[in-house]
């Protein structure tokens, strides 16, 4: 968890969509688009260098991340045999590093799946049904809103005990309002379009008429929301790893590394300085891509 | 000088303090700050009191200043648990052990010049022991501890003339003189407690060497000379007790001068003290055991072949090494080498996966079984790293087959599913309160400590010669024959294996050379 | 305008109900025993009984609830079980260090941000338009925990330049006016405790202030280009204004208003506390107090403080709409 809200980089506000034909052409655009521009670039190819390290450490990881350790040669500075170094167990550090991508990859699915499924639903239906529903919900999403997210965290955790899994259902609960708003605010601008009214009209179920004509409007900002959500659901977990609230050894995650490394600031600063720059590139690589996928969606950058 | 509690490592740097403030300050003990000004003796450590009025708290951070602000009645000796005169000058009691009259010192004053004497110890226990008492403010958790409850076996005190107070037991407790020294039983000032009531923890008013001047949470806690203290008197004007949680930012604090001295080093940063020609490390023994307990409740761990197998299994000269930069030492008692009763005849088990497998083979479990090792999520005197240490015992358990899960909850969670024994292997320690032998041996591994919800026995290890041994040497008062008693239950203990006792650690502190001229050993006439 | 306000007011109450419910409900639900708390390793059960009976903790939660807020209608704030202090007395002691960092950082991140997002959008496409915007993406990528102990690591360690932990040096005398040491040492006149005091500012509040800079530098450039494309500023400029009064007295103060909601948000999330740059940097504030009041059960704490918090967060953010129409008169606020 970030002291700051570091939610703010928000997806803009939904633009309603209803052809599909159109869609598809949304979205080959917005890829060329995103290559187009260097910056965003940048961040695909971080991202994209980020999953397959996650996908292929075995391949890539000269060590075993967690039986490779050998306490007589704790914290050895970077070498040629182990160009991080070691940690404090005697661990190679890259190839933890490498190791905790995967970890990474689970916490940014996982975390933002939650909260993606959580406020799409509940989004969808404060919007869709309206009324006191909606009051029901947005006033709870205000609650979750008004409650101080780095707090709220530590508490469920708190609550649920400090692993990994938890700290991730966490950031979920804490994600899931900004989730539901979005998809609200869409809802609400698209519910009363014509074409809705015409589906009803034909006699489609509700659940329907959300799944294939209400939630397809959506999509971008959800997309944008998600990418980079994923980017600071990587940085909360690795601060509550931090608070010592995540992933419990032996595992490499990298909150969990930086944590373990700040004993040795002074005297094998290595073992602090890689996971910190690691943690920063991803962030980063999603942040870009977040970044130029939301410019790409946005249809009035689109002449 | 005045001699505190070696006792216990959570008060050693105390006894230190005590030194610096009888000894060093003549020459270059505090800090020089010139002859005009005052000679201030900063002093950090990672976490702020929880309060002040000693009988309410347990924790090391406020024990550090309330030990400076009050005395006991009596005090303990230097390198032994044998106790000497504090506020009390005589003492005797009678022959069934059930009355103790105490002569009091004369002519000590509170720091607010409330006269010491029979009517303020009075007042003091009394305030601790009746639940209905005005003055009853807090949990007293302590006093039932060690007396047993409200009004535990402290049956009445009686003022028997203006120095001479009597305190009738119970039933005799053979540790009764020890549990007096125990700095959480510091007597305050009568008057003081009546005038703040509910607040008198951020108003103390005792009897010691500092009096207390002011406190801002989380920050500093401030104590000044005492001048009109009763033994010798302090050389520093000033202490301050700074409260600044990070290890790494505590060091460089020290190293920028800005600090004396502090506790809580990183074992890791040892050696950079050790380098830095502005710093030494002072080392003093303490009073702890660091152990991993096996539920012996749980499957495997209930075999006494599987639990000497993960004896053998564990190297734990590797992990002083690596996690307490050497400054400990490997335990094979549960018992610390300095207490009396010590059984240095018993063997212990050697690292040896060669017999650790062969063990396991035995029993049944020749390719290993998994299970779990709870690690604690704070750093304690007796285990400075415990998810480091946590990791390698897992590792040495991997070499011989065990395979584990490191599990940890926050600390009041990890002590409450400890007590209702729902672990497997369980990370632990202890620090002595009272220096004596059934202060670990009986609290830590009776039968009877095993209820659920509040075992101190978290092996729950259940052996009725053992428990025999220590009931028989509680009611005993030859101190002799306790010896024997405790040294008896020692081999038992080991042959049944309940713990893999880890280590006795010795917590290094970090000063300024500045503060250089004394040694660090609490006998004020040792200092040079 | 009042009736705005008396409506945002009412319609406050059933968030903060709602908050208070929620607070009071999760430290319940945690698992810990605050009575283990208090009485720690060496309690016994009947120790531990008898404390759970007297903290009310045998009661039902309903109860409890009602008991809580029982207590809040009467302006009671209760006492901490830890230390025994009352709450609102634990609250008022830290908050001015909070404050105070707050202060600085928001300072900080507003200078800072708000210039780097002008210059970038006058100069879109820029060298310095691409290198602050990355530069504002990388802070808003750093883990700031990290960030703030490598600086300590360069700044205090290596070049001890900087103070990494406290408030103030402990030889440091200054007299307590306000609890605000920057304004007290002005006040009394204390130099040397003001170069003190804003030694120890500078690293925590930098570290604060690294995110809401780098969110407020996108704001204002994104508002400020959408602004910057109107017509009333193509008017303004063939007027033959200067290019500074157009983009600073037209263009800033219309592209002004988004950014005053995010600097809203920002500084109310920055008063419920920094759990972690607190901790790193030993700053005697709100965040290390719930996060510590959390880790030890400390139930009156956590629910009192959380509610405390939760009110200074959305009365921030009521403050910031009234704002707005003071900003922009054409926002209505009926």
């Amino acid at each position: 968890m970030t002291d700051t809200t570091s939610l703010q980089l928000k997806a803009n506000g939904p633009q309603p969509r209803t052809n599909e034909k159109e869609s598809r052409g949304l979205w080959a655009d917005a890829l060329k688009r995103i290559i187009r521009s260097r910056i965003s670039l940048a961040g695909l190819i971080i991202v994209a260098v980020f999953l397959l390290v996650a996908l292929f450490a075995p391949l890539i990881a000269p060590y075993d991340p967690i039986k490779d350790s050998d306490l007589v040669k704790r914290l050895e500075a970077p070498s040629d045999e182990h160009i991080m170094g070691r940690d404090s167990q005697g661990r190679d550090v890259f190839s933890r590093l490498v190791y905790g991508a995967r970890i990474s990859v689970k916490i940014g699915v996982i975390s933002v799946g939650f909260a993606l499924v959580l406020g799409v639903t509940l989004g969808a239906v404060a919007g869709y049904y309206g009324k006191w529903l909606d009051g029901l919900i947005m006033r709870l999403m205000d609650i979750l809103l008004a409650f101080p997210s780095v707090l709220l965290a530590i508490a469920i955790t708190a609550v649920l005990g400090p692993e990994l899994r938890n700290a991730m259902i966490a950031i979920g609960i804490v994600y899931t309002p900004h989730f539901a708003r979005i998809v609200r605010s869409t809802v609400l601008s698209v519910k009363a379009t014509e074409y809705i009214e015409a589906a009803r009209a034909v006699g489609c179920s509700d659940l329907r008429i959300i799944m294939r004509h209400v939630l397809p409007n959506c999509i971008a900002p959800i997309i944008v929301q998600s990418t980079l959500s994923v980017g600071t659901a990587i940085l909360d977990a690795a601060a509550l790893s931090f608070l010592g609230l995540g992933a419990q050894p032996p595992e490499p995650e990298w909150g969990a590394m930086l944590s373990d490394g700040k004993s040795y600031l002074q005297k094998a600063p290595h073992v602090m300085i890689f996971p910190g720059l690691a943690i920063m590139f991803v962030v980063l690589g999603f942040n870009l891509l977040g970044d130029g996928l939301r410019d790409a969606l946005d249809p009035r950058l689109k002449q | 000088m005045k001699v505190k509690r070696l006792v216990a490592a959570i008060f050693l740097v105390l006894a230190m303090m005590v030194t610096i403030t009888g000894c060093g300050g003549g020459d270059d003990a505090a800090k020089d700050t010139g002859a005009d000004k005052e000679k201030i003796f900063v002093f950090a450590r990672s976490g702020d009191a929880s309060g002040l009025d000693p009988i309410n708290v347990t924790d090391g951070e406020s024990l550090y200043v309330t030990q400076q602000i009050f005395d006991t009645l009596l005090e303990y000796k230097e390198d032994s648990t044998e106790v000497q005169a504090g506020l009390a000058t005589d003492w005797e009691s009678t022959k069934d052990g059930r009355e103790w009259t105490l002569k009091l010192r004369e002519g000590v004053k509170f720091h607010d010049g409330t006269p010491f004497n029979a009517e303020a110890v009075k007042f003091n226990f009394d305030r601790w022991r009746d639940e209905n008492n005005p003055y009853h403010h807090g949990d007293f958790s302590y006093y039932t501890y060690m007396f047993g409850g409200f009004p535990g076996i402290i049956e009445d005190v009686v003022v028997v003339d203006e120095y001479t107070v009597k305190f009738v037991l119970t039933q005799p407790q053979a540790p009764f003189l020890a549990n007096l020294a125990m700095a959480t039983f510091g007597i305050s000032s009568p008057e003081a407690i009546k005038k703040h009531g509910e607040d008198y923890f951020k108003n103390p008013v005792g009897t010691g060497p500092f009096k207390f001047v002011k406190w801002e949470k989380d920050q500093q806690v401030v104590v000044e000379k005492n001048p009109e203290y009763w033994g010798e008197k302090a050389k520093v004007d000033k202490v301050v007790f700074r409260t600044i949680p990070d290890n790494s930012a505590r060091l460089m604090e020290l190293q920028a001068g800005t600090i004396d001295g502090m506790i809580g080093l990183n074992p890791d940063d040892v050696e950079t003290v050790k380098n830095d020609p502005n710093l030494q490390l002072l080392l003093r023994p303490s009073m702890n055991v660091g152990y991993l307990a096996m539920n012996t409740e749980k499957e495997y761990l209930k075999e006494q072949k599987i639990r000497q197998a993960i004896n053998y299994a564990v190297n734990k000269q590797a992990l002083i090494d690596a996690f307490y930069a050497g400054l400990a030492k490997p335990a094979k008692n549960p018992l610390p080498p300095s207490l009396w009763g010590y059984n240095d005849e018993v063997k212990g088990y050697e690292y040896d996966p060669a017999k650790a497998k062969a063990l396991l083979a035995e029993a049944g479990y020749p390719d290993g079984f998994e299970t779990t090792l709870w690690a604690m999520p704070v750093a304690r005197p007796y285990m400075p790293q415990p998810k480091e240490i946590a990791q390698a015992i897992q590792q040495d358990l991997a070499k011989v087959g065990i395979t584990t899960k490191i599990v940890t909850y926050d600390w009041q969670t990890y002590i409450e599913k400890g007590e209702n024994g729902e672990h497997d292997l369980y990370l632990f320690g202890w620090t002595g309160d009272n220096g004596d032998p059934d202060n670990f041996l009986y609290v830590l591994l009776d039968k009877s400590n095993t209820v659920k919800g509040s075992a101190g026995n978290v092996a729950f290890y259940m052996n009725d010669r053992v428990s025999s041994l220590l009931v028989e040497a509680q009611k005993e008062s030859d101190q002799s024959k306790r010896d024997k008693l405790y040294k008896d239950a020692q081999v038992l203990i080991n042959e049944d294996a309940p713990w893999v006792p880890l280590v006795h650690s010795t917590p290094p502190i970090a000063a300024r050379k500045s503060i250089s001229g004394w040694v660090p050993h609490a006998t004020g006439t040792e200092c040079s | 305008m009042t009736r705005y306000i008396i409506k945002r007011l009412i319609g406050l109450i059933p968030v903060i109900i709602g908050v208070s419910i929620f607070a009071f409900l999760l430290i319940h639900l945690i698992p810990g025993d605050p009575a283990r708390a208090i009485l720690g390793e060496r309690a016994t059960a009947q120790a531990l009984a008898d404390l759970r009976e007297q903290l009310g903790l045998n009661d039902p939660l309903y109860v409890q609830y009602g008991r809580f807020m029982g207590q809040i209608l009467q302006g009671d704030f209760g006492r901490s079980v830890i230390t025994n202090s009352p709450v609102i007395e634990e609250f008022a002691a830290r908050f001015p260090a909070t404050l105070e960092l707050s202060v600085a950082a928001m300072l900080i991140a507003v200078v800072v941000g708000i210039l780097a997002g002008v210059i970038s959008a006058v100069r879109q496409y820029s060298v310095f338009d691409n290198v602050s915007m990355v530069g504002a993406l990388i802070g808003v990528s750093l883990p700031i925990f990290w960030l703030g102990l490598m600086m300590q690591w360069l700044f205090a360690f290596k070049l001890g330049i900087l103070d990494a932990s406290a408030r103030l040096s402990v030889g440091t005398n200054l007299d307590n006016v306000t609890n605000f040491y920057v304004i007290d040492s002005l006040i009394t006149g204390n130099w040397a405790a003001l170069k003190d005091a804003l030694r120890h500012l500078v690293m925590p509040s930098l570290a604060l202030a690294t995110i809401p800079m780098a969110i407020i530098a996108r704001m204002t450039r994104s508002s400020m280009l959408e602004v910057l494309k109107q017509d009333y500023i193509r008017t303004a400029r063939a007027k033959g204004l200067k290019e500074n009064a157009v983009i600073f007295r037209h263009a800033l103060k219309n592209a002004f208003l988004p950014v005053l909601t995010v600097m809203g948000l920002q500084f109310g999330t920055l008063m419920g506390g920094a759990v972690l740059t607190e901790t790193i940097f030993s700053w005697p504030g709100i965040g290390r107090l719930m996060y510590e009041a959390i880790m030890q059960r400390d139930f009156p704490v956590v629910q009192n403080g959380i509610l405390i918090i939760s009110l200074i967060f959305v009365f921030i953010n009521l403050i910031v709409d009234i704002l707005y129409s003071f900003v922009d008169p054409r926002i209505r606020l009926e």
